[in-house]
């Protein structure tokens, strides 16, 4: 299978699937409404996915786990949290991240 | 009723990264009461304006994280069409070429579950709205659409034309979501590789995360998970991720009941 076809597919699929979940109780109506263990279970979601996504990529930058001052993305993402507790904002988190990121490694 | 819409609006907090609008004063909405269609097409259109000043940079972001990720840019203009949903889009991007397309599925499933919630508070006012209606807004229903519409759809009046409202923020935020993926893919095309842009994926994350952590439940999900998702690394087809979410969840429940059962 070529790589184009591939990534088509594979969008296609992450879309029909997203697509399914936004029909789902609209389509099915309000007697199918959600059960409150559910509704608690879904607010965790967002925190739970997210935060495993973040972990890997700045605790574990070079294979292996490094929890030290050398480890220049750690250093970067708390700057990153610290803007974002306080600014709320997504451009200026982000870029305060890269900013500290290219700064601390042409340091170290 | 108000209890529930009020945890769903919560949790969008955490993609938006935008704070909510406050709830309207009581007949705030008064105006709506025989609204044309237009009327509260445009009506929505104006309620979603003040959200788009955080989703504009989000979608330059995404486009431009998108190509440094590897993908095509074809792939990341499409992906905003036909996903349609910012942080899911960017995990596919960082789970692009690193693991196999029905993991990649499944996570990106699991970062819109959510949406679930948003599509049973809609079905209460919705219901009996024409198939090609329910279509449409489960198309457009993203966090910052149902956001800037759930205001006036809980406390404005239950007038017929309703639904145009949802539409008007629905379709803004969709070509607003576009165009600055486009200018994003654009733009991310000029930038050198040296500056280490695929950092900005877990910088976006942090970015959406970290001021949507109130409770201590959250924060024990939040914790849990990112514990897992180290320990669980070596897991086959990168299915860290789920264990790690399903393990945060859990976490974030249990916290949460324990705490009920204290008070």
């Amino acid at each position: 299978m070529s790589e184009n076809l591939r990534i088509a597919l594979t969008l296609l699929a992450c879309g029909v699937l997203t697509f399914a979940i936004r029909l789902s109780f609209l389509a099915l109506g309000a007697r199918f409404a959600p059960g409150e263990r559910m509704r608690r279970a879904l607010h965790y979601v967002p925190p739970a996915v997210l935060c495993a996504l973040i972990a890997p990529e700045v605790l574990v930058p070079a294979g292996r786990l490094d929890i030290s001052w050398s480890n220049t993305h750690l250093l970067a993402a708390a700057c990153a949290a610290g803007v974002a507790l306080l600014s709320r904002n997504v451009l200026a988190t982000v870029g305060s991240g890269l900013v500290a990121l290219w700064v601390l490694q042409s340091w170290l | 009723m108000r209890e529930t819409d009020s945890r769903a609006a919560q949790a969008d907090l955490v993609e938006s990264g935008e704070v909510a609008a406050p709830p309207a004063p009581a007949g705030a909405w008064a105006s709506l009461a025989a609204a044309s269609a237009r009327a509260e097409f445009l009506a929505g259109v104006r309620a979603e304006l003040p959200l788009l000043l955080g989703v504009i940079p989000f979608g330059l972001i995404f486009g431009a994280i998108g190509l440094a990720a590897g993908l095509p840019a074809w792939a990341v203009v499409a992906m905003s069409s036909v996903v349609f949903g910012g942080s899911s889009q960017v995990v596919f991007a960082q789970l692009w070429g690193v693991a196999p397309p029905s993991v990649i599925t499944a996570t990106v499933g699991v970062v819109n579950l959510r949406h679930a919630l948003y599509s049973a508070s809609l079905a209460q006012w919705f219901a009996d709205l024409p198939w090609r209606w329910k279509l449409t807004l489960a198309y457009l229903l993203t966090d910052e659409a149902y956001v800037a519409a759930v205001g006036r759809l809980r406390d404005g009046p239950a007038s017929p034309h309703r639904h145009w409202f949802l539409f008007g923020t629905g379709v803004t935020l969709w070509s607003t979501w576009q165009l600055s993926t486009l200018a994003g893919v654009l733009v991310g095309a000029a930038i050198p590789a040296s500056w280490s842009l695929g950092f900005s994926i877990p910088l976006t994350f942090i970015a959406l995360v970290v001021p949507a952590l109130h409770r201590r439940s959250e924060i024990v999900a939040a914790l849990v998970a990112a514990s897992v998702a180290i320990l669980a690394q070596d897991l086959p087809h990168r299915l860290w991720i789920i264990a790690a979410a399903a393990a945060g969840i859990l976490a974030g429940v249990l916290t949460q009941a324990f705490e009920e059962r204290r008070r």
